[in-house]
């Protein structure tokens, strides 16, 4: 007597409404949205410059950890200058050297930070711009 | 050495190599990034909803619960309202305690013989086990639609928080990661090592849990050792879920391995005892009410049955019956 | 018993350990004493279930009929579509292993297969291999073999060594209940004429006469007569209980056994002199009836239509004398039945009145649509609007621990009742421990029809879980005296204390409360129900 009717129709099929609903809630979400991944924007001055302190592969996967390293190196031991590995010597400064081509926090960093969902506190201490600031 | 853990162990290097060799090395990663997701998610959804169809098309005939607690009888003597519902709301409660808190498991108790006596003690690291498994599963399914949702939305960005917490390492630690990881692996330990369960476990068993276990292990690679951009990852996912695929240069093969073993347990899920999902909520032993001497229960396909009379016992033994003084419906 | 070994050999020999060869790699071995014999044919034939012979679970050839495979595929099937508690309990499974050593007859014998999840399996790789895709594909890596004649006698083995407690189902996660799975194989296993005749025989006698034992209604009447002269000495009244009395108020079913051997007929005894007070006090009119004169129900130890046949019996005679409700006695399965199945099959019961309670005015709220009450939930309610009068210091010779009976604890949840109405009958209770009572309470060892003779050790070895916690309350606090409220407890416990813990004895509730009971015109009782001398009782006497 393979039946075809469902037995407790009304909860079954809530339920299986509950875990559709659940799992096509991206779907849903984003219906309707283009979210093309973002480009980070670069200033004149960084395209002039060409050159990061390190290649652009790099910093696009380490960058925090090269500012974590610059952090604790500046900060603990007051040592402030960085060599990277091509000979060239940069000031591991957040504000004075990233900021400084960089000077667009809004179209380079955060563009990908709020796509990637991670919040640095960076910006807890380093307010955006710091020159102007000064 | 056990051939049910070591076939499962295999099935999976050769589930990583395929998508190593197919996505990394072939440059299949189409196939690997979009063909392969969105067939394990349709698999996955049909199989899951079909499956909990099919139970649904076999009636629960009686009322079955297993009662762990005092009924509800006269009103005077208090009554165990979730371990032995009377209601509906209990029984809502007793699915909740079970669904999220293991409320059963919790129970357990192990035995042993000593000085010719049974002691009995208390056994809750499976408990412990299987809770740490599920919510840091859960926790990091749910921190996974940031690659899928645009813009991020808060309660996903407060559950990070949440789970790094601790504000330890760079990139922060997710806590849910490590311990799905290292749940994952005490309970495949337990599998192997306790000789009770190595006799009770199948492949079936071993499978998925290595399977979970080598997930786990590639994500927090891709998060903590060799990382891997995420923004394309996250083009690729969100591509996924908005329909406008993308497929972008530069993503590791480690993201396409990680990737491709979660389609796998997708695929897997609704064939296997993973469904253990859906069907507690159908567990006829916890899902209904004890109210079975109140309340009728209806069984479906209830068919009359051969039954001896009255009549034909009075039939068989008037005789005697008269003779005991008995009362008799015919004269005798 | 001569064979069974001692109880210390049986514990320094108790080993929990598997052995190292897998279990599917493990023939069946039916070995004596575990094992109860094949059922009479005679029995199979009267009740017109399939395939009646005679064969012995020893023999190589069990005279299957030929097409055997397809009739149990065929049956296995037809169940899986009838059943959801099947369906899920076949696919859910994850063996987290919390069953594993839950069950009293893995705790006694150490046989790995009678671990919940095991017993289970032994159906679900053949359910895999029938009916599951990857069962097909991945065969024995998925846990699936072929039914074969071996396979069908390990089903037997293993499904008649379970008692269906349901214990191994309060631990599980999912709440895979390992007696649904025992009553649905043994379903399957009698559409190939495979019952054991301590099921089969008394299902048949139940049939035609009423009761298990096969009693006829004149020898019926008569055994309760004799109870009748006991009570008229030890008490010093005359109760005149009535059978199959139409317009009674009230019709009284309790399992047949309890009229047959102790001490269970100190619980019929106590019934009639509880239903003599009752009626002397209050004018409440009780009747027995000969033609349902068996609550227990073998019938589903067999098939759920053999349940129903049986069960029948119960609501036909309450219509056919007109009572208003039906008041059940002390029994475990049977409350099983009548809790969880009996309106279900044989209802809806328009023909009774909603219970209540004439002399306390009590609506018993929980049994209004199935009209049948427990006797503790009465007693207490009795009790409790104090409408006995006691002297519970009659029973102060004992000191009691409570056996909850599976059935009633976790297919029911009766642990109150009983024991409120203990306190109030005696002075000296003491609980075993809490994991081994209520909910958690541990099987006799003999429930589901396994209370046979010639399966002796298994039911001893089954019982150790339980005789143990006895033995405990037994040297803590002097316990001496076993109550429960099962007429399979009152018939397998006695085995079980007289091997375990000899010093203990076994009782029914009603018996402690006729004990207690000060029924007018008695005189003064110097005896319990059994004629024992009640310790003090004759000097205090002497002394006045």
């Amino acid at each position: 007597m393979a039946s075809k009717i469902l037995f407790d129709k009304g909860k079954v099929i809530a339920g299986i409404v509950i875990f559709l609903a659940l799992l096509t809630f991206p779907f849903i979400y984003n219906l309707g949205k283009a979210a093309p991944a973002p480009e980070p924007e670069l200033t004149p001055k960084a395209k002039a410059a060409k050159v990061c302190v390190r290649d652009t592969e790099y910093m696009n996967k380490e960058h925090m950890q090269l500012l974590d390293v610059w952090r604790d190196t500046s900060v603990r031991e007051g040592k402030r200058i960085y060599v990277s590995p091509n000979g060239t010597a940069y000031e591991m400064s957040l504000s004075n050297t990233c900021l400084d081509c960089h000077s667009n926090k809004a179209e380079f960093c955060d563009r990908c930070h709020n796509y990637a969902s991670v919040d640095p506190y960076c910006w807890d201490c380093h307010i955006d711009n710091p020159k102007e600031a000064q | 050495m056990n051939v049910n853990y070591m076939f499962s162990l295999v099935a999976v290097l050769v589930l990583i190599l395929l998508a190593y060799a197919g996505a990394g090395a072939a440059g299949f990663t189409t196939f690997f990034g979009v063909f392969i997701p969105y067939l394990a998610l349709v698999i996955f959804i049909g199989g899951f909803v079909s499956r909990v169809m099919d139970w649904a098309r076999s009636p629960v005939p009686y009322r079955i619960p297993t009662t762990a607690g005092q009924q509800k009888t006269l009103p005077w003597i208090s009554y165990s309202y979730t371990d032995n519902p009377s209601s509906n709301a209990g029984v809502v409660l007793r699915m909740i305690l079970e669904v999220l808190l293991f409320r059963s498991l919790f129970r357990n108790t192990t035995v042993e013989v000593k000085d010719q006596k049974l002691i009995y003690r208390l056994e809750k690291w499976l408990w412990l086990f299987a809770l740490a498994f599920h919510y840091s599963f859960l926790t990091v399914v749910i921190r996974h639609l940031r690659f899928f949702l645009e813009p991020t939305p808060f309660f996903i960005v407060w559950l990070e928080k949440l789970d790094g917490f601790l504000q330890l390492g760079l990139p922060g630690i997710f806590l849910s990661g490590f311990v799905l990881l290292a749940a994952t692996l005490l309970l495949l330990a337990r599998r192997i090592f306790s000789p009770k369960m190595n006799y009770i476990s199948l492949a079936s068993d071993y499978f998925p849990l290595i399977l979970i276990i080598a997930i786990a292990a590639t994500g927090l690679l891709m998060r903590y050792v060799a990382k891997i951009d995420v923004t394309a990852a996250k083009e690729l996912t969100l591509g996924l879920a908005t329909f406008r695929l993308a497929v972008p240069e530069g993503i590791s093969g480690l993201f396409y391995i990680h990737l491709f073993l979660v389609c796998v347990l997708l695929i897997y899920f609704p064939f296997s005892k993973l469904m253990h999902l859906g069907g507690i909520f159908m567990s006829p032993t916890r899902n209904l009410a004890n109210n079975s001497r109140a309340v009728r229960h209806v069984n479906p396909w209830n068919y009359p049955v051969d039954v001896h009379t009255y009549e034909e016992y009075e039939d068989e033994f008037r005789e005697k019956m008269v003779e005991a003084g008995l009362p008799v419906e015919k004269g005798a | 018993m001569s064979e069974m070994p001692k109880p210390k050999e049986v514990l320094s020999g108790l080993d929990h350990r598997p052995p190292r060869k897998g279990w599917m790699d493990t023939p069946v071995d039916i070995r004596k004493g575990m094992y109860c014999y094949a059922a009479n044919p005679k029995s199979v034939e009267y009740l017109g279930l399939p395939h009646a012979r005679e064969w012995n679970p020893l023999d190589d050839d069990w005279k299957l009929p030929e097409n055997w495979q397809e009739i149990l595929h065929k049956g296995f099937k037809e169940r899986l579509d009838r059943f959801r508690s099947i369906k899920v309990f076949m696919d859910i499974c994850v063996r987290c292993g919390a069953c594993a050593d839950k069950c009293h007859f893995f705790i006694g014998t150490g046989d790995p297969k009678n671990m919940p999840v095991l017993r289970a399996e032994l159906l679900r790789s053949i359910y895999r291999n029938d009916f599951t895709l990857s069962g097909k594909i991945f065969g024995k890596l998925s846990g699936s073999r072929k039914m074969t004649v071996e396979v069908l006698k390990e089903w037997w083995y293993y499904l008649f060594q379970c008692s269906e407690c349901r214990r191994c189902s309060v631990f599980c996660p999912y709440g895979i209940d390992t007696a649904e799975i025992t009553i649905f194989g043994r379903e399957l296993l009698n559409l190939l004429g495979l019952n054991i005749d301590w099921i089969a025989t008394p299902v048949a006698n139940c049939y035609r006469t009423g009761n298990h034992l096969g009693i006829q209604p004149h020898a019926f009447k008569d055994m309760l007569d004799f109870f009748v002269e006991d009570l008229e000495e030890m008490v010093g009244v005359k109760v005149e209980p009535s059978f199959n009395k139409k317009g009674a108020d009230i019709l009284f079913i309790t399992p047949s056994g309890d009229v047959f051997a102790d001490p269970g007929t100190y619980t019929a005894m106590g019934y009639m002199l509880l239903f003599h007070y009752l009626k002397e006090r209050y004018g409440f009119d009780i009747t027995w009836s000969t033609y349902a004169s068996e609550g227990g129900n073998f019938g589903f130890f067999t098939s759920h239509e053999t349940m129903k046949r049986l069960n029948s019996k119960m609501y036909a005679e309450a219509k056919r004398l007109g009572v208003k409700w039906i008041l059940g006695g002390e029994c475990g399965h049977m409350w099983r039945v009548i809790h969880q199945y009996m309106e279900t099959m044989n209802g809806p019961t328009d023909f009774l009145e909603e219970p209540v309670n004439p002399i306390t005015g009590t609506k018993f709220e929980n049994a209004r649509s199935t009209k049948m009450v427990h006797i503790a939930e009465f007693l207490a309610d009795l009790i409790k609007h104090d409408k006995l009068e006691l002297d519970k210091s009659r029973n102060d010779h004992l000191k009691v621990t409570f056996h909850d009976s599976c059935n009633p604890a976790r297919g029911m949840g009766l642990f109150e009742e009983p024991r409120y109405v203990i306190r109030n009958v005696c002075n000296h209770f003491y609980d075993m421990p809490a994991n081994t009572i209520r909910e958690q309470t541990f099987c006799c060892g003999s429930g589901s029809g396994l209370n046979a003779g010639e399966d002796m050790e298994l039911r001893l070895t089954g019982a150790l879980p339980r005789a143990n916690a006895v033995k405990y309350v037994h040297e803590k606090f002097g316990v001496n005296m076993l109550a429960c409220v099962c007429a399979i407890d009152r018939a397998a416990l006695p085995t079980m204390t007289e091997y375990w813990v000899p010093e203990v004895d076994v009782t029914g509730l009603s018996e402690l409360v006729a004990n207690a009971l000060i029924v007018p015109g008695q005189h003064d009782r110097t005896t319990d129900l059994r004629g024992e001398d009640l310790p003090g009782r004759e000097e205090e006497e002497d002394g006045e």
